[in-house]
């Protein structure tokens, strides 16, 4: 119990957050790849998953190529990269971005797949194009999965970020490492302490994002149920 | 390739070791989400925080889990007994959803006639709640399993055997084919694991097999919209079901 | 909504279960080294049972390929020798493995003699192999000894490309005061409070490098990084063949900064003087070229460290 309270001082501590190694330009940095790698993942992932959930098609292989990246291990990624790519940024963040796809993908076709097919029917009954159906009902009806989907791969992401300090990038590991392989308890305690923080106010603005993106006709709907 | 053939004890070395921390660890997942994702099902009060602290213990990062929870439980490192925990954890902390998703799905009407033919609580837990949750339980099942598997890798920097060490050694060599020798064992190994709980899902509930997605999904054509496909469902985690 | 069903005992059977369990749970809290203490528990089917507790020798290798290979040198020879051996490789670095090895969970291990000295004595002013190993006996915990080192050593060096030693004139450490751009290296991450990483080269040399760390511990990464420009300086070990292979050039430390890092195994009260004595024959025989050439077999040849013992033990005529 001891180390974990010095873990705590070291966090406190102001000398530890001034400077490019500092806790404060590790922690954005950390922050920093975190993000890069959920745009990336969801530039790639949104639109294939919307695809698949709109016109039905192709799920089978979404789920297969899903699953089949969930199961390749993070490390082993970084590894492989970082001997084809060297050191810095671009090994990791290949990793992190094949770790945030299935995440992403899997909530994006299940958001539209969610979708009563009464709604949709009524919408193109209306005269409703497929576009508009698209962009006006499904996408936003969906929108609440898909955002439990994005905090799913931000926090396995995040988790992850501490890795990219194994091939020369930066971001909350450098202290993990550095601290494990010199036996300074407090620092590596200290870094992992902060990175769970971190994740942990993540998942909070998260799920207050999930809440507040339920469209306002649902929120309706639902109150009415419950009573 | 000739790496392969000419490491193949290793390689089965490295595979054994992390089949004997990952597997233990789905099971005790598996056997300690039970009761508190029925917890969770069953006392509303509780449904909040267990469901909360679940997703907050899977936001816990993996290296540092591994190396402050030796601190905890005073065991070492590289102990199998830290490794094993740590996995279980994760596990825990996705299953518990599943099994209270699962047994929120059971319909009423199917408890109360249990009850009414006089089964025992506990009987009518086994006998009628735990099938009937069944599937849901087996995905998040599923997804325990491939992510344990993956996770299990990440301890290798710490010293700790499994096939992450083809990665850290293939690393400091500059051995490609012993790092995809560790990618790919890693990723059959898990969906190996899923296929056997597919398996075993299908011997277990014959009566959970759904009608292909096509049937579904020609039901949904317009005229006919009053099919749900209840088995194949998400979960607010966005964890979505792999329908087998 | 159904009427919700009357409270059975299984209610408070299973509150009660979950609170035992909690309290069973937290009671778990150690003191202990968290590093320390994990050679019994690995599940690879190789790990020993702890010193003492039988005849067979633990022998315990750093996360280093090149280490890996010495130890299983030392292994082969022991078993060709009648003796048991068992293997706990690729540990970790010295604040790992250190306490597992003054517990006496592991008994032998190929240490390099000026890192190990520094380690328990930053202060030390030894600076020659002799006198190293003089100063290592006094400072190893009582139930450890230091075995005779070999003449192959494995230390850290500062190294820089060919074409950037002749663009500044570079031949010593001293040189690179006259380099005027910034200067990074790139090492292992715990290079950074190492007495001769970046904060010795600036109090004895007046060099300010930074690090970038890459744990390769000098591997393919590191030497790509230095190649490519990535960095301008990169900590390779001396006996890694790409120094070789890439034309790289090893600057020159007349203050004695790094010091010597011989081979010198390190093993418990568990190794009587007979398994001494074939470890030091090994040694005996493990010149700085050899090493060097085994490493070079293990990165080229992609041979694993058993078959080189093998074959190297069969050349020497030692097993």
């Amino acid at each position: 119990m001891n180390q974990l309270w010095d873990a705590v001082l070291w966090c406190l501590d102001p000398s530890n957050w001034q400077g490019p190694s500092g806790i404060g330009a590790r922690s954005l940095e950390h922050l920093g790849y975190t993000a890069l790698a959920l745009v990336i993942a969801s530039v790639i992932a949104v639109p294939v998953g919307w695809w698949v959930g709109h016109t039905g098609r192709g799920r089978g292989i979404a789920v297969a190529v899903s699953g089949a990246a969930r199961a390749l291990p993070t490390l082993g990624v970084v590894t492989l990269m970082g001997l084809m790519l060297g050191i810095g940024l671009a090994a990791p963040m290949t990793a992190f971005v094949v770790l945030a796809v299935p995440s992403i993908l899997a909530a994006a076709y299940a958001g539209f797949e969610a979708v009563d097919h009464q709604v949709i029917d009524a919408a193109r009954a209306q005269g409703l194009t497929e576009a508009q159906v698209l962009w006006r009902v499904e996408v936003p009806l969906g929108l609440p999965l898909l955002i439990s989907g994005l905090r799913s791969a931000a926090l396995q992401v995040i988790a992850t970020a501490t890795l990219a300090a194994y091939v020369g990038a930066g971001g909350l590991g450098r202290y993990l490492f550095l601290g494990l392989k010199t036996q300074d308890y407090a620092m590596m305690l200290g870094g992992s302490l902060i990175v769970v923080l971190l994740a942990i106010v993540l998942d909070l603005l998260f799920a207050a994002a999930g809440r507040a993106a339920v469209p306002r006709g649902v929120r309706v709907a639902r109150q009415g149920l419950a009573q | 390739m000739r790496w392969i053939l000419d490491n193949l004890p290793l390689i089965a070395d490295r595979l054994w070791a992390h089949v004997a921390t990952s597997l233990p660890a789905i099971v005790l997942a598996l056997l300690i989400s039970l009761p508190l994702g029925w917890l969770a099902h069953r006392y509303r009060p509780l449904n909040g925080p267990l469901l909360t602290g679940a997703g907050l213990m899977y936001a816990l990062p993996s290296l540092p889990l591994f190396i402050v929870l030796p601190v905890l439980i005073g065991t070492g490192v590289r102990d199998a007994v830290n490794v094993v925990v740590a996995l279980t954890l994760y596990g825990v902390a996705l299953m518990v959803r599943s099994v209270a998703d699962g047994l929120d799905g059971i319909p009423p009407e199917a408890r109360n006639a249990a009850t009414a033919l006089g089964y025992r609580p506990l009987r009518r837990f086994l006998a009628v709640d735990l099938p009937l949750a069944g599937p849901v339980i087996l995905s998040g099942l599923r997804v325990v399993a491939v992510s344990t598997v993956s996770l299990c890798t990440v301890g290798a920097v710490l010293g700790i055997p499994s096939l992450g060490m083809l990665f850290t050694d293939g690393f400091q060599r500059g051995i490609l084919a012993q790092i995809l020798t560790g990618i790919v064992l890693t990723v059959a190994l898990a969906l190996a694991l899923d296929r056997l709980l597919v398996l075993a899902g299908r011997l277990l509930m014959p009566w959970a097999r759904t009608p292909s997605r096509r049937a579904v999904r020609r039901s949904h054509r317009p005229g006919r919209s009053d099919q749900t496909d209840q088995t194949d469902q998400t979960d607010q985690a966005g964890q979505s079901v792999m329908p087998s | 909504m159904t009427p919700k069903p009357r409270r059975s005992p299984l209610t408070h059977r299973s509150l009660i279960t979950l609170a035992a369990v909690s309290a069973l749970a937290l009671t778990g809290c150690g003191s202990s080294d968290p590093l320390g203490g994990g050679a019994s528990g690995s599940a690879g089917g190789d790990s020993g049972d702890g010193g003492g507790a039988g005849e067979a020798i633990v022998i315990g290798s750093q996360q280093y390929y090149s280490n890996e290979i010495i130890a299983e040198l030392y292994a082969q020879a022991l078993e060709a020798e009648g003796f048991t051996v068992e293997r706990e490789y690729q540990i970790g670095q010295r604040e790992v493995y250190l306490p597992e090895l003054e517990s006496g969970a592991i008994d032998v291990l190929p240490e390099y003699s000026g890192n190990l000295l520094q380690y328990y004595d930053a202060e030390s002013t030894a600076s020659t192999p002799e006198d190293i190993h003089a100063a290592l006996a006094e400072v190893l915990p009582e139930n450890l000894r230091a075995l005779e080192p070999a003449e192959a050593t494995d230390q850290d060096s500062y190294n820089v490309t060919r074409e950037f030693a002749e663009e500044h004139s570079l031949t010593t450490l001293a040189d690179l005061q006259n380099v005027d751009e910034p200067l990074t290296v790139a090492a292992n991450s715990e290079f950074e409070t190492r007495p001769y990483g970046p904060e010795g080269l600036r109090e004895v040399y007046g060099v300010d490098v930074s690090l970038v760390p890459v744990e390769d511990s000098g591997g393919p990464l590191t030497v790509k990084a230095l190649v490519d420009g990535d960095v301008q300086l990169a900590d390779i070990y001396s006996a890694d063949p790409s120094i070789q292979t890439q034309d790289l050039v090893t600057l020159e430390d007349p203050e004695n900064l790094i010091l010597p890092q011989n081979v010198t195994p390190i093993v418990s009260e568990a190794v009587n003087e007979d398994a001494a004595a074939v470890i030091e024959e090994v040694n005996a025989q493990l010149s700085a070229e050899e090493l060097i050439d085994l490493n070079r077999q293990s990165v080229e040849d992609q041979a694993s460290s058993a078959d080189l013992a093998t074959a190297w033990l069969a050349e020497q005529g030692l097993a």
